[in-house]
């Protein structure tokens, strides 16, 4: 056995999945927890401070990198997989597979994750870009410091329409790729105890829902001014 | 009852294969499906026509030979079922059966129904048993062994090898069935001392032998005969990994 086998072997690159994909769910905790401060309506004083923090502190910015290394190395294993598996049964049935269990969003994570990896990078461009790349938000006083207005970036983007509708959807296939993943990924650690999965299947479908309602709710409630 | 049958036929591994469409009459609803394809290649037969090459053994459900992809089901419509257990009580006069093989790269194809699955025989060879010393037969309580772990390994060791989890798998993963295999041994005692290399070697053969990887779909456990449970392959995840960590 060599450490390359876990890269390498089936079971392996499940196991690099689950453990990547596991820190982007504590992340998007992170993220919705931190977006969230948009509700206060205070104009957005304590989501761009929130935001400051995060832009400025060491620990942060080295966990960011090790974020992107997570997403990167997520979506290349997690391709490696759809392709791989794609071709192991050339010739197809006549008559698709009814097995009366298995759930569309489970057979469709390659689809779903596709779908997920096209918004982030329509939601990189939007905001990340802007703040760590270009340098093009507006500045805003907070306190005695001087941060990036990133509220303002926020209201700017969500006016149209399309690009809400598209957030929303993001957030539809973020949410059907958590449902199977994130009780996916616990039993590729190797968690088969009944009282354990009892509880990790519904703690599961309604993270998904909660985590990716929050998330749609912003744009929306930016686009139809429930938030100032 | 009168039937439609539409079955996949193919010369050899090599031949591309097509669907060709029967009509079989008076079809008992006593019969076994089995039994009515024993009567269709009679009817071939006496045509003067090629028979249709199935496999099948027992007869009884516990030789995991048979193996048709009837209707877009392994094993035909019931749960918990083999071919060779469904009768034609399932279906209705002027019903339309699509019957094709396994479809699985790992499973090629050697005559119209008939797939080679000895893919999963070099599995079992790769880490899927004991070794210990012949002699007489130990006491059967020499060795306790918890109630419920030997239900638990006794349910896994049920699997017979059919291949339906393969054939269900949109990844043709072999993961249920070698799960079941991994299962079995390691929650004896017996089974203790090669647990880790068996792992490492079983899952390594997998890979060699061209199966796809396990996602949880869990299609698997929907049409396996036997009832296998997807809680076999948490316990070959987490042996793999426990092995992977430790092993030298």
């Amino acid at each position: 056995m060599k450490w390359i086998d876990l890269f390498t072997s089936s079971v392996g690159k499940k196991f690099i999945m689950g453990l990547t994909g596991i820190s982007l769910i504590a992340f998007l905790i992170v993220h919705a927890g931190l977006n969230a401060c948009i509700w206060a309506n205070d104009n957005g004083e304590m989501f761009n401070t929130a935001a400051y923090f995060m832009g400025h502190t060491v620990v942060i910015r080295i966990a960011e990198i090790g974020l992107f290394a997570g997403i990167l190395l997520h979506i290349v294993q997690g391709l490696v997989l759809v392709f791989q598996n794609q071709r192991k049964r050339t010739v197809k049935y006549a008559v698709p597979i009814k097995d009366g269990k298995s759930k569309w969003y489970s057979r469709s994570m390659g689809l779903l994750g596709t779908l997920v990896l096209l918004f982030l990078v329509m939601h990189i461009a939007h905001f990340w870009v802007p703040s760590r790349i270009t340098h093009t938000l507006d500045e805003v006083q907070l306190g005695l410091k001087t941060g990036e207005n990133l509220y303002a970036r926020m209201l700017d983007v969500f006016q149209s329409p399309l690009v809400v509708i598209l957030y929303v959807l993001g957030c539809i296939s973020l949410c059907y790729h958590l449902m199977h993943g994130f009780q996916s990924a616990f039993r590729t650690f190797g968690v088969r105890n009944d009282r354990y999965l009892s509880i990790l299947t519904p703690v599961g479908v309604w993270f998904s829902i909660i985590i990716c309602a929050t998330f749609a709710m912003m744009p929306i409630s930016m686009y139809l001014g429930w938030v100032n | 009852m009168n039937l439609t049958l539409k079955v996949w036929r193919q010369k050899n591994s090599s031949d591309k294969g097509h669907f060709e469409t029967y009509q079989v009459k008076d079809i008992s609803s006593e019969m076994s499906f089995l039994e009515m394809f024993d009567v269709l290649n009679e009817q071939l037969i006496k045509e003067g026509k090629e028979p249709i090459a199935f496999d099948h053994d027992c007869r009884e459900g516990i030789c995991g030979m048979c193996s048709m992809y009837i209707n877009g089901r392994p094993h035909g419509p019931w749960h918990a079922n083999t071919t060779c257990q469904l009768h034609m009580r399932a279906y209705k006069d002027g019903d339309t059966i699509v019957v094709e093989p396994w479809r699985a790269n790992a499973f090629p194809v050697i005559k119209d129904l008939v797939v080679d699955r000895n893919a999963f025989d070099r599995i079992v060879q790769a880490g899927g048993f004991i070794s210990v010393n012949t002699g007489n037969a130990v006491d059967a309580n020499a060795l306790p062994i918890e109630k419920h772990k030997a239900d638990e390994s006794f349910a896994a060791a049920a699997c017979i090898g059919c291949g339906a989890c393969v054939a269900a798998c949109k990844n043709s993963s072999a993961m249920l069935f070698m799960s079941a295999k991994v299962s079995h041994l390691a929650l004896l005692p017996q089974g203790d001392p090669e647990r880790k290399n068996r792992v490492l070697n079983m899952v390594a053969q997998m890979d060699k032998e061209n199966f796809g990887s396990c996602t949880f779909t869990q299609a698997c456990e929907a049409v396996c005969p036997k009832e296998i449970k997807v809680t076999n392959i948490s316990r070959l995840n987490g042996e793999y990994l426990n092995a992977a960590f430790t092993e030298q």
